[in-house]
């Protein structure tokens, strides 16, 4: 069950860290899109959760509205401009503005069946696809969401890159190339809008204990965990953590980082 | 709802001023008690009076970092006002215009001020953790470590030679030590500032100023309370898979 933080901090409660603002969150149906969704509204944010996956939206926004939060579900395709363009607006038109965006909707090599194969062995469609939603969806969010913020006086921008997006990883070659294209989009547009009060950073999980994660964990778990020194999966909620932060105010000098976090992996 | 360090017992470096006095504000401010260390006591003092003066709990001590037996008295005496260490903030350092070698090239850094730096920046950082990681392997509940690194101790940084040397080894300690602990529940972590307003840059900022600022996107120098905000995050259970990370907090300039 949700608590809720209030809006307001007095009478010794403190304001929660995104008290009054408002969020759009892609991937919102599951993983760490929903973890991020539901700590989002316990730190006192409206949140509009969107997903491909339509029904796993609802069930993230009818979680926040059951514990008196303040919450809507959007459909959407992130590789297709249009249906981008539409969410981005019908979030404008609930809540008035967006304060933070999370473009986190994204798929393995598992989902264009292209997992466990080598560079050489990838199917041209499987890559494709990956590029498609994993480094074109973030872009155009990317570009939808700086819009309106440079309309409303700025905000904050969070992109799921990943571990992968900082270093190689063997048999995940489209997924790697795609996510360390979003760590090379995230710098850039750090850069760029770093005089509009608009920051943009990358969260870079390492192994995380999500659907996503499921059938590479079923084949090469033990292997895999001998490669982070924490000897764990992460929770969704670990990743939620950092977003949270990043879209706080608490991090109002961080831009056009990528920040990885992930047990230990990068450093070894 | 409490603090996000709410019945920790913190001890942080370089308290006297700058980064690590906004930081142990920020500790209190978040629910910890805080040992406030410094070269210069007389700043810690007055840390921890500021500290008190908003009924939080904190005692200051003298330290010189680089001095094996006075960074033990300092553990010590930490552990002895609050029982355990739950968070290190290990940020004592000095700046190349510390050292009268500010805008000195490689080849023009001489050997004494070389080895003070080292001593300071490097040893220093070390001989805290060695202290600290003892007394939280000893303890059941592990703790959390984090280290001042810089964006020096990711980039190279033309003038800053033996500085940056000293941060690069700080990061390379952090990732270490990082990785040797996961399994004790003792997370190491890097905050890594660009170009703070403090005591430490003033001289850099006087002189080159304008230019540097044209190197960092957010075309400002940060506040010290930003890079508090970092430390607090990382020494709270909210960054619980965090560990062996250099963190750089600096307005966009390692993207750039």
């Amino acid at each position: 069950m949700l608590v809720l933080k209030r809006a307001e901090g007095g009478d010794g409660f403190m304001a929660g860290m995104l008290a009054g603002k408002a969020a759009l969150i892609t991937g919102g149906a599951n993983g760490i899109g929903r973890a991020t969704a539901l700590l989002f509204a316990e730190e006192g944010a409206r949140v509009a959760a969107a997903d491909l996956n339509l029904e796993g939206a609802e069930e993230t926004a009818a979680m926040i509205r059951e514990a008196g939060g303040e919450a809507i579900a959007l459909s959407v395709e992130v590789s297709d401009a249009e249906q981008v363009e539409a969410m981005v607006d019908a979030t404008v038109e609930a809540f008035g503005r967006i304060d933070c965006a999370f473009n986190n909707a994204g798929i393995a090599p598992v989902n264009v069946g292209n997992n466990a194969k080598r560079t050489h062995s990838w199917s041209e469609e499987g890559f494709d696809r990956m590029i498609e939603v994993n480094l074109k969806g973030v872009w155009l969010c990317m570009k939808s969401e700086i819009g309106r913020m440079l309309e409303t006086g700025g905000g904050a921008i969070v992109n799921t890159s990943s571990i992968a997006g900082l270093a190689g990883l063997p048999t995940s070659s489209g997924y790697v190339a795609a996510k360390h294209g979003v760590s090379g989009l995230t710098r850039t547009a750090g850069i760029e809008y770093a005089t509009d009060d608009i920051r943009v950073n990358a969260v870079c999980p390492g192994f995380i204990a999500t659907d996503m994660t499921r059938e590479v964990m079923s084949r090469r778990g033990n292997e895999l965990m001998a490669l982070v020194p924490a000897r764990r999966m992460g929770e969704a909620r670990e990743i939620a953590e950092m977003v949270c932060w990043l879209c706080s105010d608490r991090s109002g000098f961080v831009t056009g980082a990528t920040y990885n976090v992930d047990g230990g992996y990068m450093a070894s | 709802m409490a603090g996000m360090l709410a019945g920790k017992a913190a001890l942080i470096t370089g308290a006297g001023n700058g980064i690590g006095r906004a930081t142990a504000l920020l500790f209190a401010k978040e629910g910890a008690r805080v040992a406030a260390a410094d070269l210069n006591l007389e700043g810690a003092e007055e840390t921890a009076a500021t500290i008190r003066a908003a009924g939080g709990e904190a005692i200051a001590l003298g330290v010189e970092v680089t001095e094996a037996e006075q960074v033990e008295a300092m553990l010590d005496a930490a552990v002895e006002a609050f029982g355990r260490i739950d968070c290190a903030f290990n940020n004592a350092g000095i700046g190349p215009a510390n050292l009268d070698h500010f805008g000195r090239r490689t080849h023009e850094w001489s050997e004494d001020s070389f080895d003070r730096m080292i001593a300071v920046n490097l040893k220093g950082v070390w001989l805290c953790m060695k202290g600290e990681i003892e007394r939280m392997k000893a303890d059941e509940g592990g703790g959390a470590i984090v280290n001042t690194s810089s964006v020096a101790g990711l980039l190279g940084l033309p003038g800053g030679s033996a500085y940056v040397a000293a941060k690069h080894a700080v990061s390379g300690l952090t990732r270490t030590a990082g990785i040797e602990y996961a399994s004790d529940s003792i997370r190491v972590n890097a905050v890594c500032p660009g170009y703070i307003a403090t005591d430490m840059t003033r001289e850099v900022r006087a002189r080159r100023g304008n230019e540097l600022m044209n190197r960092v996107p957010a075309r400002r120098m940060g506040e010290a309370h930003e890079i508090a905000e970092m430390v607090c995050w990382l020494c709270s259970e909210r960054s619980s898979y965090v560990t062996g990370a250099t963190y750089n907090v600096d307005g966009g300039y390692v993207a750039s």
